[in-house]
């Protein structure tokens, strides 16, 4: 498990380096603000723990982790369209 | 049923990466954001199908409050104030990694002297306390960031004696936390603890261990980001961003999930790449970037240079007007003045006057002008600039050469010429926008303090140097007044 798990950080990592190094400087903060929201991926981790059997308190740390998450996700989607939104060619 | 969830996260990986490629253009970008917000949303509700996971009014509340105070904080958000949400956003996705490895510990306990069949592996120890460790660092250290860009604390580098020892000593901790979680886990590094029943003996550790990680991380996030000057935030940004990422990816190990692991390590290599663009804009290495101490009020040093004899020449809106109304080539240059002036519209209405006027108008940024990556690019857009009048430093310092006037507007250590020749200036050999290769430059700057970088900038002293003090909104907008009046 540990073996596949390495082996699947490493080629994500990889793809990441390729298709990310070729973004221009102007849509830098679009990039960070974006990606940004995909790190809120915690969020499917959160439903998971907040879902399985066991006590309350794991529970609640499940709803926490919930509530932050989905800040991240939906906050970091819509403002990054609302930046991208702004980016205009000369009509 | 389980090969059909990870068919799904599959898919929102492959979502993922075609909406961080389409990124690649401005055309395509927005339709890239699209695409990632749906493959989170497949993510999601993969997950919630799963496993019975519901429970239907919990997640429901969760998800609710959560997306209105997403949804609320992206709309409400001035451009001007991007740098600081980015970072708060980046704060939340930390708590939220350090939170589900808690809520996987206390499952744990949960089950002690229960067989519940769980299988406990050590290196599920040592996940949960980097996942605990990677997202308390960026919550508290983006948060940190947060307070320096919106100016709720100082954005000089902050040092008390004995700062370094401590952050070494908390560093250590962690990693001694780190270990004592492992301790119940004493069988064969990869096997699982194959559990009749969890003990007490095994427990225990897992529980003070976390929170001895989650109180370290906690201050240590802290003391790695009060040290970092102003003009370094574009770097801690990126960097925070990228750890956030590693969260995810950790927290990914943690639960054994593709979709995290894949998603966290997209977001770690971007971060990384971001950091690594800043840095080289800097000419500086990340290390020195972390150990801090660069700019602020404090340390206004001697470039070795002598500016003594030299003098600046003022300029007033009205000689502004005429030099760029008659000017075949004007390039403007825009610093984090700008955004504190918010003078991004009247900048933008000024080059649309000498357009008309039949002037070639150029925009040069600097890849680390304002606190975030790209952030004068966000600006001008908003502005309505269009992004090819947008030029990046590579492409346009060729250009400076047959350029009649190149207007600076609150840009300082990114357009200071010592940084080419002077050795002894602490920004020597960072590469700079060539604006000293224009005919003429006007410098718009409040008043004659340096710049974040706390050196004296020997352009001002260039004979066809003017400077035109004041408010860069104030001036540019004096400026475009005078331009329809000519």
């Amino acid at each position: 498990m540990l073996l596949d798990n390495i082996i699947v950080f490493t080629l994500a990592s990889l793809i990441g380096f390729e298709v990310i190094s070729k973004v221009p400087q102007t849509l830098h903060t679009p990039l960070m603000s974006g990606s940004n929201a995909i790190s809120g991926i915690t969020i499917v981790g959160a439903l998971i723990v907040a879902g399985m059997v066991g006590g309350a308190w794991a529970t609640y740390l499940g709803i926490g982790a919930l509530i932050f998450a989905t800040i991240n996700v939906v906050g970091g989607f819509l403002v990054t369209d609302r930046m991208l939104q702004m980016f205009k060619k000369r009509d | 049923m389980d090969a059909i969830i990870k068919l799904a996260y599959l898919v929102s990986a492959i979502l993922f990466i075609f909406g961080m490629k389409r990124l690649q253009s401005p055309a395509t970008a927005r339709g890239g954001n699209q695409l990632a917000a749906i493959g989170m949303l497949v993510a999601v509700v993969a997950t919630l199908v799963s496993k019975s996971i519901l429970t239907p009014a919990q997640m429901l509340a969760g998800l609710v409050i959560g997306g209105a105070i997403g949804a609320y904080m992206a709309r409400k958000v001035q451009m001007t104030g991007m740098p600081e949400m980015v970072a708060a956003f980046n704060g939340f996705g930390g708590i939220a990694s350090a939170v589900v490895a808690g809520a996987e510990i206390a499952k744990l306990i949960q089950n002690t002297g229960t067989a519940s069949g769980e299988e406990f592996y050590l290196y599920t120890a040592v996940t949960i306390a980097l996942s605990v460790l990677i997202g308390m660092v960026t919550f508290t250290g983006s948060f940190v960031a947060f307070g320096k860009l919106s100016g709720k604390i100082s954005g000089n580098p902050m040092h008390f004696p004995g700062m370094r020892l401590l952050t070494i000593l908390l560093a250590v901790v962690s990693i001694g936390g780190l270990v004592w979680m492992t301790m119940g886990a004493t069988n064969y590094p990869f096997e699982a603890y194959t559990t009749q029943a969890l003990t007490i003996e095994f427990t225990e550790p897992m529980i003070y261990g976390a929170i001895a990680v989650g109180i370290a991380a906690f201050i240590l996030g802290i003391l790695l980001v009060i040290p970092i000057g102003g003009a370094d935030m574009p770097v801690v940004v990126s960097l925070l961003n990228s750890y956030s990422g590693l969260a995810a990816a950790a927290t990914g190990f943690v639960l054994n999930n593709t979709s995290l692991i894949v998603s966290g390590a997209l977001v770690g290599a971007s971060g990384l790449i971001l950091t690594k663009i800043m840095c080289d804009a800097m000419n500086r290495s990340l290390l020195n970037v972390l150990i801090g101490g660069f700019g602020g009020d404090s340390q206004i040093e001697s470039t070795g240079l002598s500016l003594e004899g030299k003098s600046i020449s003022e300029t007033s809106p009205e000689d502004t007007a005429i030099l760029l109304s008659y000017a075949e080539k004007v390039i403007f240059v825009p610093g984090y003045g700008m955004a504190v002036a918010q003078a991004q519209h009247a900048v933008r209405e000024l080059g649309e006057e000498l357009q008309k006027r039949g002037v070639t108008v150029k925009y040069a940024v600097h890849p680390v002008a304002g606190r975030m990556p790209g952030h004068m690019n966000v600006l001008l857009a908003e502005a309505n600039v269009p992004y090819d009048e947008l030029f990046e430093m590579d492409e346009i310092n060729g250009e400076f050469d047959t350029c009649d006037v190149s207007v600076i507007i609150g840009a300082n250590d990114v357009v200071n010429p010592a940084a080419r020749h002077d050795k002894a200036s602490p920004i020597y050999g960072m590469p700079i926008l060539n604006v000293d290769h224009s005919k003429t430059t006007i410098v718009l700057k409040r008043s004659m303090r340096p710049g974040y970088a706390g050196i004296e900038n020997e352009l001002f002293y260039n004979s066809n140097n003017r400077m035109l003090f004041g408010d860069a909104k104030d001036s540019i907008t004096k400026v475009v007044n005078e331009v329809k009046a000519l």
